[in-house]
């Protein structure tokens, strides 16, 4: 624990950083200009089940183009709020606002319909288990181009072409168009959840553990692939992990959850250099080092 | 033939038959739309027919003419099953001539000659859920009608054209009913498809085991789904009915012998003797 204090040194440089530039530096250079008012706004999210509190007084703003990780250990109520904030959940008191262009969209008052419109267009889900998020008895084209047909493409042509540009950008060979994921890897099948949430060009990503269960070089190449993608699109992320080293690589900012609550938040390098609350200190404490 | 009195007319009780025409008005009222009935036990397997019977009862009355066909025949076990069944339940006047007829309950087939107002088709529904294929919860089929999410509708098409190249679905081939509901046609060959577009007849469809009563209603519209640069497109046969010489029918392949013998004969076969006592009639004269 020798490089502590340097470590600190190096948090103390990013939140002195993080107050000269204000809150805006999140989002990359080009996406400044929109980034004036926040993508998603969650306040004050509970969630309960009976007498058991899966998500506590939850509030946070997103902003365009900006990577939010929400780690904690499991049971801490990760994986609810992410469900609240995809409206795929109802919440017991609070609200999720989503800006739509200029309207201001609140996410389980509005209809059904508003609500799985926005899932299909402007929204990606990438779950931690393919199968999940993905038709694995239809071909790799058929799942890229769904979302594009759901939008009233009528072309084969055109959505076969969408497929195949999409398999390049994923890094899958454009060969196993035809392949049902069921041929393939779980690296593959990732990357092909993520190519078919991305071919509507979305502006908004949930993530839940997008890296479980995948050995340690492939999630390497497919959080590289997540990072370049979500910074060429302008991807705003919310990103479900255990893994403090993905958030780590992914994340501009940081939530640590324990039982529900939110207990720090945070520029990422802060709060994994630096954590304040007992429980990060514990969480990143307890990552075995090689 | 005379009606057993002790059935009550057309075998169901009245009140079922209400809650079926019930039904039938709602579904009449929304083309495409499957609205849920009470289906009843009938005295035969699901499968066999149980949906449209019931329906065929419901919309029965003692004037009717009624034809029965099953694969465009009218002499296969099935068709002739339930025409005695309604000889005998409902005492109604039956006939095999597709112009003559007022209710024709099918099964796999809509006759070749078109049909007139006033005309009742009913077909037999094994699964009357278009969608089913793609989506297995029949709560998340309904919320996908209702909001008219029909995207999957054309992944299954899609995956068709990158298989085999083309749209190889041949048969309960998708329509999309009126502009709003996509419906399954029943598993009529998709040669009969442009036939219930625009129909003079009420098409009823009846799903037994499914519980469903889906409607087409006149003189509404039926477009199968297709891509672009793949419109839908229909069976042709590079020979005529080699009994009637038809060149616009749907034609059945029989096997005559272990050598490989076969011949192409209408599937309608009213339509075929139709055809025949015609010609041979016109050599007489």
């Amino acid at each position: 624990m020798n490089d502590q204090p340097l470590l600190a040194v190096n948090g103390l440089a990013d939140q002195s950083a993080l107050v000269v530039n204000g809150l805006t530096d999140q989002p990359p250079p080009a996406a400044r200009g929109l980034a004036d008012r926040p993508l998603l706004a969650a306040e004050g999210l509970t969630k309960r089940y009976g007498a058991r509190v899966a998500c506590r007084d939850v509030s946070f703003e997103l902003w365009p183009g900006e990577v939010l990780g929400i780690v904690g250990e499991s049971g801490s109520g990760k994986t609810t709020l992410l469900q609240l904030l995809s409206g795929k959940l109802t919440p017991c008191a609070g609200r999720v606002l989503y800006r739509d262009g200029d309207a201001l969209v609140d996410v389980h008052a509005t209809g059904e319909a508003v609500r799985r419109a926005l899932a299909r267009t402007q929204w990606g889900m990438v779950w931690q288990n393919p199968a999940e998020g993905l038709r694995l008895g239809v071909s790799a084209g058929a799942n890229i181009g769904e979302r594009l047909m759901a939008l009233g493409q009528r072309h084969y042509g055109h959505i076969r072409g969408a497929a195949l540009d999409w398999l390049k950008r994923v890094e899958i060979p454009e060969d196993r168009i035809d392949d049902p994921p069921s041929a393939f890897s779980g690296g593959m099948r990732q990357r092909l959840q993520i190519a078919r949430n991305l071919v509507t060009g979305p502006k908004l990503v949930f993530m839940d553990e997008p890296t479980g269960g995948l050995d340690v070089s492939v999630q390497a190449r497919l959080l590289d692939l997540i990072r370049s993608l979500a910074m060429r699109m302008n991807l705003a992320v919310v990103l479900v992990t255990h893994d403090l080293a993905v958030a780590r690589l992914l994340a501009h900012r940081l939530m640590v959850m324990q039982g529900g609550r939110v207990v720090e938040h945070g520029l990422t390098d802060r709060v994994l250099d630096d954590p304040l609350h007992p429980y990060s200190q514990l969480l990143v404490s307890s990552v075995p080092r090689v | 033939m005379n009606r057993d009195p002790q059935y009550n007319f057309a075998y169901l009780d009245e009140q079922t038959k209400r809650m079926i025409r019930r039904t039938l008005l709602k579904a009449v009222a929304v083309p495409g739309y499957q609205a849920p009935f009470a289906s009843r036990e009938m005295p035969l397997p699901y499968g066999w027919g149980t949906g449209g019977i019931q329906v065929t009862a419901s919309v029965l009355t003692d004037q009717d003419t009624l034809k029965v066909i099953d694969q465009g025949s009218d002499d296969t076990t099935n068709a002739v099953s339930i025409r005695r069944f309604f000889q005998r339940t409902a005492g109604v006047e039956v006939t095999t001539s597709t112009e003559k007829a007022t209710v024709i309950q099918t099964r796999h087939r809509i006759p070749e000659q078109p049909l007139r107002e006033g005309q009742v088709l009913v077909y037999q529904v094994p699964v009357p859920e278009p969608l089913r294929f793609m989506e297995p919860r029949e709560t998340d089929t309904r919320t996908m009608h209702a909001l008219e999410e029909y995207g999957v509708m054309h992944v299954k098409l899609y995956e068709d054209i990158s298989r085999h190249g083309r749209i190889a679905t041949s048969y309960n081939y998708p329509v999309l009913v009126n502009g709003r509901h996509v419906m399954s046609p029943s598993p009529i060959p998709r040669f009969d498809n442009p036939k219930m577009h625009m129909n003079k007849a009420l098409q009823l469809f009846g799903a037994g085991r499914e519980q469903r009563v889906y409607a087409v209603p006149p003189y509404t519209s039926v477009k199968s789904l297709d891509f672009e640069d793949h419109p839908f497109s229909v069976d042709a046969w590079d020979r005529p009915c080699a009994l009637c010489g038809a060149g616009d029918s749907y034609l059945d392949e029989i096997v005559l012998d272990d050598g490989g013998a076969r011949m192409f004969v209408c599937s309608d076969s009213d339509y075929c003797a139709r055809r025949r006592a015609e010609s041979a009639g016109s050599e007489v004269a």
